[in-house]
C-alpha cells in the first residue's frame, strides 16, 4: 500500500465509532498495518478455531456471527453492523476465533493487524487501558444481550 | 339496549355497538383462515347478522367463544378501516385456543367485545412512533400500523422493530416484506438464531434500538410482546430518553369478564380488561420490578 492509501485508512480508522475519544497518534501507531477489505456475501471473514491474528472495524454491511459442529450446520446466534467491532479473540490467550464470521451483505471493513495492536497496548498502558474501556462495554453489552436471549423473551 | 346496569364499572372504551348484554356472545363465522407459523393462526370472521360487525380501536380485544370448549381473550389484528371483516390471530397455547386454530371456514364462534383501551394513537400526532413487536406482539400492533398508514402524514419518523425466535417465528411475513417497500418507513426484523438462509438480523429487539433513527424525546413508543420484551425494550427506550409517559406497553392478564367484574386480571391497582390491556410505561414500571406480581 502506499503513503496515500496508508493515509487514507488510517483516517478510516479515526473515524470509526470506537476509536472516538482515544489518542489519535496511538490509534495511528496501532492501526499502522490496517487494511481497508470488502466481502461479498457468503464470503468468510474468520473461522472457529484458526489463529486470531486481527480484528475489524465494521463500516458498511452485516456479518453472521456462527457456531455450530460438525454434523450440524451453522447457528447465526448474533448479527455485527455498521459502526461495530469484530472480534477479541485476537486479546485473550490463545488468540484463537471461537466462532465462523460470514458477510450476510456486502461488507466493508477494516482488518487491524493483532501483533501490531497488541503492541501499542502493551507499550502504551494508559493508551491500553482506555482501549479497553472502549472494548469492555462491547463485550458487557454482548454478554448481557445473550443472557436476555437465553430468557427467550421474544417467546409466547 | 345496554345500560349502565349492565356496565356499572363502565362501557368498554370506544366501543359504540355493544352486545345487547355484556356476556352475550353474537355468532360470527369463519371466512378465512391462514396458517401464520407452526401454531399461529390468522382467522378472518363475518357477523352471522348483519349490522352485526363491530367498530374497534387498534389495540382492543375480543372474547371469544368456542361453543362447548370456552372462552378466550384475543386481540384484534384486522383493519379498523374494514369493520366489516374481524381478523384475530391466534397461537395454539390451550385447550381454547387449541380449538380455535382448529376451525375451519363456515365455523360460527362467539365474540364478545372489543373491550380495552387500545393504543392511544392520537397522543403520537406530530411525533415520531416507534412500534416495537416481540413474537405474537405484532397482532394487536397491526391495526395501529394500518392507522398510521392512513394519514401517514400526521407522524414523523415511523419506525418498526420485530423479533421473534427464529424466521419460522415471524407472523405476516409476506406482508411485512410489502411494508419493506414503502419509503415512509423502516423496518428492523431480527431473530433470536437462525440458520444460513436468514439474512436478517440475529439478537433481541433490544440490540435494534441503537440503530434506529428516531428523536428520542419527540418519540412515542408502542410496545407488545411476552412481558420480560416488554419491560426490557421499555427500559431500554427511557434509557434512550424517551419520555416514560410516552412509552405505551400492552399488558396480558389472565381475563374472564372482560368488564372489571371477576378481578382475574388485577394487576396492582388496575383491572387489565378495564383500564388496559395497553397502558403507559410510567404507571407500570414500579410493578414490573416485581416478579410474579
Amino acid at each position: 500500500m502506499n503513503a496515500n492509501g496508508k493515509a487514507a485508512t488510517a483516517d478510516l480508522v479515526l473515524s470509526h465509532p470506537f476509536f472516538v475519544g482515544l489518542d489519535p497518534t496511538l490509534v495511528a501507531a496501532m492501526s499502522s498495518n490496517a487494511e481497508e477489505r470488502t466481502y461479498e456475501v457468503g464470503d468468510m471473514l474468520v473461522r472457529e478455531g484458526k489463529a486470531a491474528e486481527e480484528f475489524f472495524l465494521v463500516f458498511e454491511g452485516k456479518i453472521a456471527l456462527e457456531v455450530g459442529a460438525s454434523d450440524k450446520p451453522g447457528i447465526t446466534v448474533e448479527t455485527i453492523g455498521r459502526g461495530e467491532i469484530l472480534g477479541w479473540s485476537w486479546l485473550v490467550s490463545p488468540h484463537r476465533w471461537r466462532f465462523d464470521a460470514r458477510a450476510l451483505k456486502p461488507t466493508r471493513v477494516v482488518a487491524i493487524n493483532a501483533a501490531a495492536a497488541r503492541y501499542a497496548l502493551a507499550a502504551h498502558p494508559a493508551f491500553g487501558y482506555h482501549f479497553l474501556m472502549k472494548l469492555l462495554p462491547v463485550i458487557a453489552d454482548r454478554l448481557e444481550n445473550t443472557r436476555v436471549q437465553l430468557m427467550d423473551i421474544h417467546g409466547v | 339496549m345496554a345500560s349502565d346496569t349492565l356496565y356499572p364499572f363502565g362501557r368498554p372504551h370506544g366501543a359504540t355497538n355493544l352486545s345487547p348484554h355484556p356476556y352475550a356472545p353474537r355468532p360470527f363465522v369463519v371466512k378465512g383462515r391462514t396458517q401464520e407459523t407452526g401454531d399461529t393462526v390468522t382467522l378472518r370472521l363475518s357477523p352471522q347478522t348483519a349490522g352485526d360487525q363491530l367498530s374497534f380501536r387498534g389495540g382492543q380485544f375480543n372474547m371469544v367463544y368456542v361453543f362447548g370448549v370456552g372462552e378466550s381473550a384475543i386481540s384484534i389484528s384486522g383493519d379498523s378501516g374494514h369493520p366489516e371483516e374481524l381478523v384475530h390471530t391466534i397461537r395454539t397455547v390451550g385447550k381454547v385456543t387449541n380449538a380455535l386454530t382448529a376451525l375451519n371456514p363456515g365455523a360460527v364462534v362467539g365474540i364478545r367485545g372489543p373491550y380495552g383501551r387500545g393504543w392511544p394513537l392520537d397522543s403520537a400526532r406530530g411525533r415520531d412512533v416507534v412500534i416495537i413487536a416481540g413474537g405474537l406482539g405484532l397482532p394487536p400492533l397491526r391495526p395501529t400500523l394500518y392507522d398510521i398508514f392512513r394519514q401517514r402524514e400526521a407522524f414523523g419518523r415511523v419506525e418498526i422493530i420485530y423479533g421473534a425466535r427464529t424466521p419460522k417465528d415471524l407472523v405476516f411475513y409476506e406482508e411485512v416484506q410489502t411494508w419493506r417497500q414503502r419509503t415512509d418507513l423502516r423496518i428492523q426484523t431480527t431473530v433470536d438464531a437462525a440458520g444460513r438462509d436468514w439474512y436478517g438480523d440475529v439478537g433481541v429487539v433490544t440490540t435494534r434500538i441503537p440503530d434506529s433513527r428516531f428523536d428520542p424525546p419527540n418519540t412515542t413508543a408502542f410496545i407488545c410482546g411476552p412481558e420480560i420484551m416488554m419491560k426490557l425494550t421499555a427500559q431500554a427506550l427511557a434509557q434512550r430518553g424517551v419520555p416514560t409517559d410516552a412509552i405505551w406497553l400492552s399488558m396480558e392478564r389472565n381475563m374472564k369478564c372482560a368488564l372489571g367484574f371477576c378481578g382475574h386480571c388485577q394487576y396492582g391497582p388496575s383491572f387489565v380488561c378495564r383500564d388496559g390491556p395497553v397502558l403507559p410505561y410510567r404507571t407500570l414500571a414500579p410493578l414490573l420490578a416485581f416478579k410474579e406480581v
